[in-house]
């Protein structure tokens, strides 16, 4: 079947944008919305199952599928706008790439997610994936202006639009963010933009873990304003401490108030770190939830941050952890069983805390799902959109997990 | 002698809380779009969550659609109840559930008055960010429903991004919880799905929301222009300039004569063609970095003079002259059509050139007061509604300006709704395949089409998709 189903591509887009996985699975790399629409359409036709990809470099791709439809062929910085602060991407845009061409023009993504600098912006947004700069700039739904995307039946859907405040119809575009895929292809991203800050300072101190975070509430409750402050613990850092970073940015007058505001509000030793160092320290908190073969992301209020921590560390391991000191979102990323990341999420569930399985091999996304189970009244209606948006259930993709 | 239906909700909220009768339901049949009213059914007012659950619940049994409503503030009609669907006013469900300034958040019920919420908060050195003008009297959960603004949303973002949980009452009438305190999502961003839906997936019975910390310091300055075209070119460089202001607003010339000849005069010149009010705000010595920055980027755009608010009464009359502008130019004329369209903040001088030909051509008088920061327009056309021939030139004008924002790149609302009066814009705006996947969704939360029917999608894009699940 997969030499049919390879023929069939090629006629339907050309060999250009065909070829096979390092599996030998047939791969179609669209370079367009209409040409992923007839590839998804051919495959609801047929009942071919799709896996969908990016470049690979986050979520391993390996649900079992007839095809893989990787966004790689997708690649074109649409438009960039200094004047209005937005951006036009195709999804499979590596966020490196777009980061270079938007500091040539003095513009900055303030998004820093987990994982590497070659990962596509569609990855990004369909896992919602947000970095540190969530303390500052908010997570990826901030970002996101509006979207292309195709249903898995081969429908092109324009969602939101190009300007910074927009409510016309109803906000399809946060459905795809954080979506995993299950409600469509991402083809095309209108992104919002900063000028880049005149000054981006990093300062790191040290100590333990109970201190750092209580430093965190201290520094909301001060009032300071960070782009970022994150926590990783000694594995990460490869160090015997915890360390907590504090990234700055703005004009000079704003950073040096915010830097003697942090100082003032946690009575922490301050290192301020070489453009390199801060670089560097940065890299390795995003490449950090690499580390592992699964990585959790959980939602806390800084007061809950202990105690979810405390959770990690009594189920798991200490491992791999970065925490946003003033957002309570957790990273953790080892290799645990699916009973354990079942157990983790039922306590953090207890108390109000969502665990989303950001990634991890297939059987344990199809045992335990990005999501598990839901909420009162939650299921029945992702259920239905996911009907809506993929009538013939085309996309390869765990949501709910086993138990749901 | 009560009908039926109102027998059977007054059994639920008690007879003094259910309104049928034509005289009670005046009051109800209008929001803030002049142009559409519209008599109700029946009106109830249902006193708390459980009432509300209850309330749904019959209305689904019986299969009489609903309409839900706040303070009736709206501007685009989205709270209009015709025909047989019963209007759920919802201003008794007005307690602040939980406030923890530790967290910085809020749980509150939608009848919660908007700037009531900014009141508990600030004993903690606290906020809520988004600040329509009508926050006096506007309500959370029709803030929530209309995904609304307002000027300090440049800076702080619109009510979508304070939202982390709500508490839905589904058309059926069947509970569902989306979000979390924290924001992370328990699945698919539902929360950011329904806020923005217009009252077309249910009624939120709890809203979470984020508070955020008063700022130490904020500078207020008036710019005046001697060309709108200037004070446009002069946003644009703000905006480039990498400084986010809390606010950037332009009134026109029209707009600042009818406010200084009104109570809400401010001290604004009215011999400029155009002014600009810029907030900025933060850390003391930071805001004064950024003020000064704007200060010079004003002048070398050409600015006339640049006054700064010297104290809180000075910042508070600067800006009651902006909120209360709506007001003012309700003086002049009988009817006011407040617009609101976007527009890529660069396209600001061209649009506005634009909408003073488009007033000329129709011979009517159109005044700008707007969020300049956010390429958010609001022309607004004074006129009086009894004269049809200016009515439909109202009509066509408001067509014209909407059409050439949508070629601009940019959209049918920012922050008002489409509601029924930007209905027929929409498929300028989305392809039929975009219109009938909102279609769709609508469908998943409300199969039968029984809340807030007819709004928002044009009836005719809704024959192709039907939601899974669906019989």
């Amino acid at each position: 079947m997969s030499t049919a189903i390879l023929e069939r591509l090629t006629a339907l887009l050309g060999p250009a944008c065909v070829g096979r996985d390092p599996s030998g699975l047939p791969r179609a790399m669209p370079d367009s919305s209409d040409a992923a629409a007839l590839v998804l359409r051919l495959a609801h036709d047929e009942g071919w199952k799709v896996r969908l990809e990016g470049r690979g470099s986050w979520l391993p791709a390996d649900a079992p599928a007839d095809l893989a439809v990787s966004s790689r062929g997708l690649d074109q910085v649409v438009s960039v706008s200094p004047a209005d602060l937005v951006a036009t991407v195709q999804a499979g845009v590596t966020l490196d790439t777009l980061e270079r061409r938007l500091a040539a023009a003095g513009m900055w993504l303030p998004l820093d997610p987990p994982g590497r600098p070659d990962r596509s912006v569609g990855s990004i947004v369909a896992t919602a994936t947000t970095g540190p700069l969530r303390a500052g700039a908010g997570t990826v739904r901030d970002h996101v202006l509006g979207c292309t995307f195709v249903t898995g039946d081969g429908k092109v859907i324009q969602a939101g639009g190009r300007v910074v405040k927009n409510v016309a119809g109803y906000d399809l575009t946060k459905l795809q963010v954080g979506g995993f895929g299950g409600f469509g292809m991402l083809t095309e991203l209108h992104l919002r933009l900063r000028a880049r800050p005149e000054q981006d300072v990093t300062l790191v101190a040290h100590g333990d873990r109970d201190h750092l975070t209580r430093a965190g509430r201290s520094a909301i409750e001060a009032g300071v304003s960070v782009a970022a402050l994150e926590l990783c613990a000694p594995a990460v850092v490869a160090e015997r401490e915890w360390q907590l970073a504090a990234r700055l940015v703005g004009p000079a007058e704003g950073v040096a108030a915010e830097s003697a505001a942090l100082a003032a509000a946690t009575g922490l030793e301050w290192r301020t770190l070489a453009v390199e160092q801060a670089h560097a320290w940065w890299t390795m908190a995003a490449r950090a939830p690499l580390g592992g073969a699964v990585t959790l992301r959980l939602g806390a209020l800084p007061d809950g941050l202990d105690e979810t921590l405390d959770l990690l560390d009594e189920v798991l391991d200490t491992g791999l952890i970065t925490v946003g000191a003033t957002t309570g979102q957790v990273r953790w990323s080892g290799d645990a069983p699916a009973a354990a990341v079942k157990r983790v999420r039922a306590v953090a569930a207890s108390r109000e805390v969502p665990l989303t399985l950001e990634r991890a091999p297939w059987a344990l996304r199809r045992e335990a799902g990005h999501f598990g189970a839901y909420r009162e009244g939650v299921g029945p209606i992702v259920g239905r959109l996911r009907d809506t948006f993929d009538p013939g259930g085309t996309f390869v993709v765990a949501l709910e997990g086993e138990d749901a | 002698m009560p009908s039926p239906l109102a027998a059977d909700l007054a059994r639920i909220v008690g007879h003094r809380w259910v309104r049928e009768r034509h005289a009670e339901l005046a009051t109800f049949s209008g929001d803030g779009l002049p142009t559409h009213r519209s008599e109700p059914k029946l009106v109830v007012l249902p006193g708390d969550r459980e009432e509300l659950i209850a309330v749904i619940r019959a209305l689904h049994r019986l299969r009489v659609p609903f309409v839900a409503r706040g303070a009736g503030t709206g501007l685009s009609g989205g709270a209009l109840a015709g025909g047989d669907a019963v209007l759920l006013t919802l201003t008794r469900l007005d307690r602040i559930r939980a406030l923890d300034p530790s967290a910085r958040r809020a749980t509150v019920e939608p009848g919660v008055v908007n700037a009531r919420l900014s009141d508990a908060a600030r004993p903690f050195g606290l906020q809520y960010a988004p600040d329509p003008s009508s926050q006096s009297a506007c309500t959370l959960g029709g803030n929530v429903a209309e995904n609304a603004g307002g000027p300090h949303c440049l800076k702080y973002g619109v009510t979508t991004n304070h939202v982390t949980a709500l508490e839905v009452i589904l058309p059926d009438g069947n509970v569902a919880s989306f979000g979390s305190p924290q924001g992370e999502a328990w699945g698919p961003d539902l929360v950011g799905l329904f806020v923005g839906s217009e009252g077309m997936f249910g009624i939120a019975s709890a809203i979470t929301l984020r508070l955020v910390p008063v700022p130490e310091a904020i500078h207020t300055l008036l710019a005046d222009f001697a060309s709108v075209r200037a004070a446009g070119e002069a946003v644009s460089a703000i905006i480039a300039s990498g400084v986010i202001p809390a606010a950037l607003e332009m009134m026109d010339q029209a707009c600042v004569r009818a406010v200084e000849a009104s109570i809400y005069a401010a001290g604004y010149p009215t011999d400029a063609a155009a002014v600009l009010l810029v907030e900025l705000d933060g850390r003391p010595a930071a805001a004064a970095a950024e003020s000064a920055s704007v200060h010079r980027t004003l002048q070398g755009h050409g600015a006339r003079s640049i006054r700064e608010a010297t104290d809180p009464l000075d910042r508070a009359r600067l800006w009651q002259g902006r909120k209360k502008a709506f007001g003012a130019m309700g003086r002049i004329a009988r009817d006011l059509v407040v617009q609101d369209a976007v527009v890529p903040r660069s396209s600001l001088p061209d649009i506005l050139d634009l909408i003073a030909e488009v007033g000329r051509r129709h011979d009517l008088t159109i005044s700008n007061v707007f969020h300049a920061g956010d390429g958010n327009l609001h022309p607004n056309i004074s006129f009086d509604g009894r004269d049809a021939a200016l009515a439909e030139r109202v009509h066509r004008a408001s067509g014209e300006i909407v059409a050439a924002c949508i070629a601009a790149g940019g959209s049918i609302t920012g922050e008002h709704g489409v509601g029924v009066d930007k209905r027929e814009y929409m498929p300028l705006l989305f392809s039929p395949e975009t219109l009938s996947a909102m279609c769709a969704v609508r469908r998943v939360f409300d199969p039968l089409d029984t809340a807030n029917p007819g709004k928002v999608i044009p009836i005719h894009a809704c024959r192709e998709w039907r939601a899974g699940g669906v019989p």
